[in-house]
């Protein structure tokens, strides 16, 4: 075989991510065959992969999971770089922003749980802003705010219950090794 | 590996559950702040098309607005106003009865009368319907 000029060599930590995005994206285009009642309103359980990153591996890599996820994830469902992936993207970012301030809340206080519901009001605000600012210059996208916060409330208690127990089962199979960021 | 819902209960450290209640207050909040846009907050009454009186709808009270058939008489309650009497062969203004919504209107065409209900978000007037 000819030998590449180019050797990418691919670290632990490159695997680890591709694995967990990869996880991720299986749920964005799970989850998009789920019919939902109002558009805007979905679950979001490719975050529970971010969160169980988030708690195991750091926020570096919760950014580079969460960020391939929406790429990815949009360009198999033909979304990319239309209205729904910037909602998405502003979204993705915001809630990154509030998990690296959020996981430094106590840990005796604060699980996953808190982790996932802040997150996921940060998402649904970012998209508000952005939706209000760009696709519906008016004040009407507000008058579902109180839905969306409803659905924030419910999927991230779901999702960070669900994020907490696979880290649970996963502390048992594979404690974290000296160095992990999170290490509790 | 069957978790109970204790198991489950097991899995919210305290400040979770403080975190869910605020989020739902978030929601209580934004639920009032955002669906309750059709609570008038005062009335206009115009007589002959120039503004006769802006009222508020705290304290009960009567108008009594002269026009070319004779008086009509508004009346003010907490929250609503109506048209009490008018001198107009049709009553139309009359018959609608409270006005409950802000933005919506009762108007006596004959003595050039019309009463209109003001709020903050006050999308469409009952001519809209």
């Amino acid at each position: 075989m000819t030998p590449s000029t180019i050797e990418l060599t691919p670290t632990a930590e490159d695997r680890r991510i591709a694995r967990h995005a990869a996880a991720a994206i299986v749920l964005t285009v799970a989850e998009a065959a789920i019919p939902l009642p109002l558009p805007g309103v979905k679950p979001g359980l490719a975050n529970i992969v971010t969160l169980v990153v988030l708690a195991r591996w750091g926020w570096r890599e919760a950014v580079w999971v969460s960020l391939l996820r929406v790429l990815a994830g949009s360009l198999l469902l033909g979304q990319f770089l239309a209205p729904g992936f910037f909602l998405s993207l502003s979204g993705a970012l915001a809630s990154l922003v509030v998990l690296g301030l959020a996981m430094h809340l106590p840990a005796r206080w604060f699980g996953p749980v808190s982790h996932s519901i802040l997150a996921a009001f940060a998402h649904i605000g970012a998209q508000l802003v952005v939706a209000r600012l760009w696709l519906v210059p008016h004040d009407g996208v507000f008058y579902l705010t109180p839905v969306f916060a409803l659905a924030a409330v419910v999927f991230g208690l779901l999702n960070g219950l669900i994020a907490a127990r696979l880290l649970r089962e996963l502390q048992r199979v594979s404690p974290p090794q000296a160095g992990d960021p999170m290490e509790r | 590996m069957r978790l109970e819902l204790a198991d489950w209960r097991g899995l919210l450290r305290p400040g979770d559950v403080l975190v869910a209640l605020g989020g739902l207050l978030v929601c209580g909040y934004a639920l009032l702040a955002l669906w309750q846009g059709g609570v008038p907050d005062g009335a206009v009454i115009r007589a002959g098309g120039k503004v006769m009186a802006r009222v508020d709808l705290a304290r009960e009270r009567t108008i009594e607005v002269p026009g070319p058939l004779g008086v009509t008489l508004i009346e003010i309650r907490p929250g609503r106003a109506r048209v009490a009497a008018d001198p107009g062969p049709r009553q139309y203004c009359v018959r609608q009865g409270w006005l409950t919504q802000a933005g919506a209107v009762a108007i006596c065409a004959p003595n050039e009368v019309s009463l209109s209900l003001t709020g903050r978000a006050a999308d469409y007037d009952s001519l809209n319907y």
